[in-house]
């Protein structure tokens, strides 16, 4: 279920990690593994603080493309959490998915797109796309925060009913735009 | 400097191997692996390198009560370094690593690799937070080697200093969909397919 947050002063906005978690969960994924983006800070919270989720932060992505095979053959399901310049990482561990057949979820916030300020983003942003069809990976797109229920449930289908890798890619509209210029 | 023997020394860890689940990076570790008996509960690999130690991260991970032991080989291990830092934060108590360490690239031509520049993985794997992790050199240290990876606490690390030999081919399966499935339903039962 999408749950509200008053975070805006004006009206209530859709807690899209929430439903993106609640996704998970009721796909009975366990093992959630991540390299940070700011866009999942807020998934990874709240799967950090699941009791029934394992969340791991990895040193580069492509570990969990391994974690995620290795958990399928001990029986249970894992996502792979990720902005956009990570995908360039996975590339060749992704042939364990297409040689193998792992199942793959990865949620992979966007970078390089509309309002982007960091021209270093564009690239592999603009290569994302592409990069994981010519590896065999299916990509969704979630662009509003009102479909992230249904397109993570239908993301976390095509992996793990399918039995296939599957992208699912986060717009950086819905993120929001890094600044560079607030203080930490 | 003597060296042990890569056969011998898996084969040594893997006799009577009971429920022990089984990851070979791939290349030789894989062979030698194959060469001590195809078992359904090996996972060899035939590429994706240095994703040796994070499939058995998930795997042990998946599977809390059971052994799990990455076989792989130097070069291997020094593509996914990083996944020892990731294992280190998680310590999984019952998964081990085998690094079978020759110094060289053995299937392209026998190239050095760091290790014969000096890096030592097993001080990596210390500093990552392995609970136990050590350079053996002799035979002799081989059944306490085998004794910890099936009773004791990990996570840990066994950084085996072996012969750079090339030694006969003895291949696994390489339908990657086939080692899957039969790992799956050798651990899970025969319903684990459609899971």
């Amino acid at each position: 279920m999408q749950r509200k947050t008053s975070k805006s002063s004006s009206a209530e906005v859709i807690d899209w990690p929430a439903a993106i978690h609640s996704a998970l969960k009721s796909q009975r994924v366990r093992q959630v593994s991540y390299v940070p983006d700011a866009g999942h800070k807020r998934l990874i919270e709240l799967c950090h603080s699941d009791r029934g989720m394992i969340a791991l932060p990895l040193t580069s992505e492509e570990e969990g493309i391994g974690l995620a095979a290795g958990a399928w053959l001990g029986g249970e399901r894992s996502a792979l959490l990720m902005q956009s310049s990570g995908v360039g990482n996975c590339v060749n561990a992704l042939t364990l998915a297409s040689n193998c057949g792992f199942p793959l979820l990865m949620l992979v916030t966007m970078r390089g797109e509309t309002g982007e300020r960091n021209p270093w983003q564009v690239p592999m942003g603009q290569a994302t796309p592409e990069a994981l069809r010519l590896a065999g990976v299916h990509t969704l797109r979630l662009e509003r925060a009102e479909e992230a229920s249904a397109v993570a449930n239908t993301a976390a289908k095509i992996a793990f009913e399918e039995q296939s890798a599957v992208a699912l890619l986060i717009s950086q509209q819905l993120i929001g735009v890094k600044s560079f210029e607030e203080k930490r | 400097m003597k060296a042990l023997n890569r056969r011998e020394v898996v084969a040594s860890l893997l006799e009577r191997r009971g429920a022990l689940l089984v990851v070979a990076g791939l290349g030789s570790a894989a062979w030698d692996c194959t060469a001590a008996g195809d078992h359904p509960l090996t996972f060899p690999l035939w590429g994706a390198m240095g994703s040796a130690c994070m499939i058995g991260l998930g795997l042990a991970l998946a599977q809390p009560e059971r052994r799990v032991l990455v076989v792989t080989g130097d070069g291997e291990m020094l593509m996914g370094l990083g996944s020892l830092a990731t294992i280190g934060a998680q310590r999984p108590r019952k998964l081990a690593v085998v690094v079978l360490d020759n110094e060289r690239y053995g299937e392209t031509g026998m190239q050095k690799t760091h290790t014969g520049y000096g890096t030592d993985l097993a001080a990596v794997a210390s500093a990552c937070g392995f609970a136990d992790s050590r350079i053996i050199r002799r035979n002799t240290e081989i059944a306490a080697v085998r004794s910890s990876i099936y009773r004791g606490r990990g996570p840990l690390f066994f950084q085996v200093k072996v012969k750079p030999d090339a030694l006969p081919l003895v291949l696994p399966p390489r339908d990657g969909a086939h080692l899957k499935h039969r790992f799956r339903e050798a651990l899970l039962g025969k319903g684990a397919a459609a899971q």
